[in-house]
């Protein structure tokens, strides 16, 4: 499996989980990172500057048409959905999905729909039942979901829900998660481009 | 083939038809629209008239007027709400009106007003800045029921205290509730300040320039097209600004990935306040 992106979604408890996950993944990590981490209303750049001291990523809120860029971690932007498309990333002011905007299924459901099977997709904690529905198109898609364990996350009721949408999930603390996709991301010099064979796996 | 990439290139042919269908039938063209938001819209739409297939949606659309619009006000996402980010009044207020003062008449466009919010924001931050005198500002859409909404200056009640607090941190002078009246559950603007909006329907696809302008401000609506589109339409604000004119765009887009870039300078990069310089 090569994989093409890594999208992310977190909510209650997401911050800390997200610094501890990005500081574990090496750098610089061949594929783009994209990430949902609700929020509220009209919030300043505060997380993206956190994020980026805790982690050896450069961090990032996106802007309109921004390149999807490997080993920058990209950051929905508060009250904007994120979405992945053919001209890199798109936003949309549409109404809250699960109360939330940006919300982990809008971004899930475009990254399926645009990378297919290419996804590897991670939900972290939080007290939503948003990123279900997401996950389970990126699975439906060939795509493949790790979830983290629910009894170590802060707020299991969101990884319990994506559990729950695809049973099949691999679950996992963040310390194993961290080296799992670390071993599932293997970096850029080693990286083949994907052959249409390949991309044809489940 | 795998099935998905099956159903998703039939996905694809169907969005195509639709699209088609409602641009040579009705005249409005979504060819140009981004793909991702584009897509999940139409996909909703599917879902809410309970249907199966997009195609089925072409269907009804193409015989039913009232379905066409309601697929319209989804696909032009019509989120808005006054002093929608509050920091651009501040800085639109210490920024520009200081150079607007120096005209002794000032247009100013609005494009793609949704249902006139923001437009009705604007007119107060003039009003209480002693400018709305001077100024015009043509408020468009490409929805005539949005503008025809608009145009009427009454929302929801419900919605007045959200705006009060955003009217405050959006560096409000005067007592926001003196600008409505209350009127069972909605809220009456008070008609001064409707005085110099001029409300009226605009293709930013199609339509051509219709006036020239010191300012234009086109907040989150061209992050709903692809880039050859927004490249267009960029094209059509900068011949429709006056040399120095103002081009306000939505606290997440951008001037860097378009061909117009070297035209404008930034008067607040954070705000995403250009000045037209060339």
């Amino acid at each position: 499996m090569v994989f093409e992106v890594l999208v992310m979604g977190a909510s209650s408890g997401g911050h800390q989980a997200l610094s501890i996950l990005l500081a574990a993944l090496p750098a610089p990590f061949p594929l783009p990172m994209v990430l949902v981490q609700h929020r509220l209303g009209e919030d300043s750049d505060a997380l993206a500057t956190s994020l980026a001291s805790r982690s050896p990523h450069p961090v990032l809120d996106v802007e309109d048409k921004y390149p999807i860029t490997p080993g920058q971690v990209h950051l929905a932007p508060a009250g904007y959905h994120l979405l992945l498309g053919p001209d890199g990333f798109q936003l949309s002011t549409a109404p809250p999905v699960h109360y939330s905007r940006p919300s982990i299924d809008v971004l899930f459901e475009s990254a399926a729909h645009i990378h297919g099977p290419g996804v590897l997709a991670v939900i972290l904690t939080g007290s939503s039942a948003d990123g279900a529905e997401g996950a389970a198109a990126i699975v439906r898609n060939g795509g493949t979901l790790l979830v983290q364990y629910p009894a170590s996350a802060e707020s299991s009721i969101m990884p319990a829900a994506a559990l729950a949408a695809v049973p099949t999930a691999l679950a996992l603390s963040l310390p194993d998660l961290a080296v799992h996709i670390a071993s599932l991301c293997p970096d850029s010099s080693s990286a083949a481009r994907p052959s249409p064979l390949q991309k044809e796996l489940p | 083939m795998t099935p998905t990439t099956q159903t998703s290139a039939l996905e694809a042919l169907e969005i195509e038809l639709l699209l088609e269908g409602i641009h040579r039938h009705y005249g409005l063209d979504f060819r140009g629209y981004a793909y991702p938001s584009l897509r999940r819209r139409i996909l909703n739409r599917v879902s809410s008239e309970k249907l199966d297939t997009i195609s089925a949606l072409t269907n009804r659309v193409l015989h039913d007027p009232e379905c066409m619009q309601r697929l319209l006000f989804g696909l032009t996402v019509n989120v808005t709400s006054m002093f929608r980010d509050t920091a651009f009044y501040k800085v639109f207020r210490s920024k520009v009106v200081p150079l607007l003062r120096t005209y002794p008449f000032i247009r100013i466009w609005h494009a793609g007003c949704a249902t006139g919010e923001e437009v009705y924001s604007l007119a107060i931050l003039l009003t209480e800045d002693a400018l709305y005198d001077r100024c015009r500002i043509y408020a468009t859409d490409i929805d005539e029921v949005v503008i025809q909404q608009a145009k009427t200056g009454i929302f929801p009640l419900g919605a007045m205290r959200d705006y009060t607090a955003n009217y405050i941190r959006a560096g409000g002078t005067g007592s926001f509730s003196s600008y409505y009246s209350a009127n069972y559950d909605n809220a009456v603007l008070r008609s001064s300040l409707k005085t110099n909006l001029v409300f009226s329907t605009h293709n930013l696809v199609s339509d051509a320039r219709f006036n020239d302008f010191h300012v234009i401000l086109c907040r989150n609506v061209m992050i709903y097209f692809d880039k050859a589109l927004q490249d267009r339409v960029h094209a059509l604000f900068h011949e429709s600004l006056l040399r120095l004119g103002f081009l306000g765009l939505g606290k997440r887009e951008s001037m860097r990935f378009t061909p117009h870039e070297d035209r404008y300078e930034a008067v607040d990069a954070a705000e995403k306040l250009f000045r037209k310089v060339a």
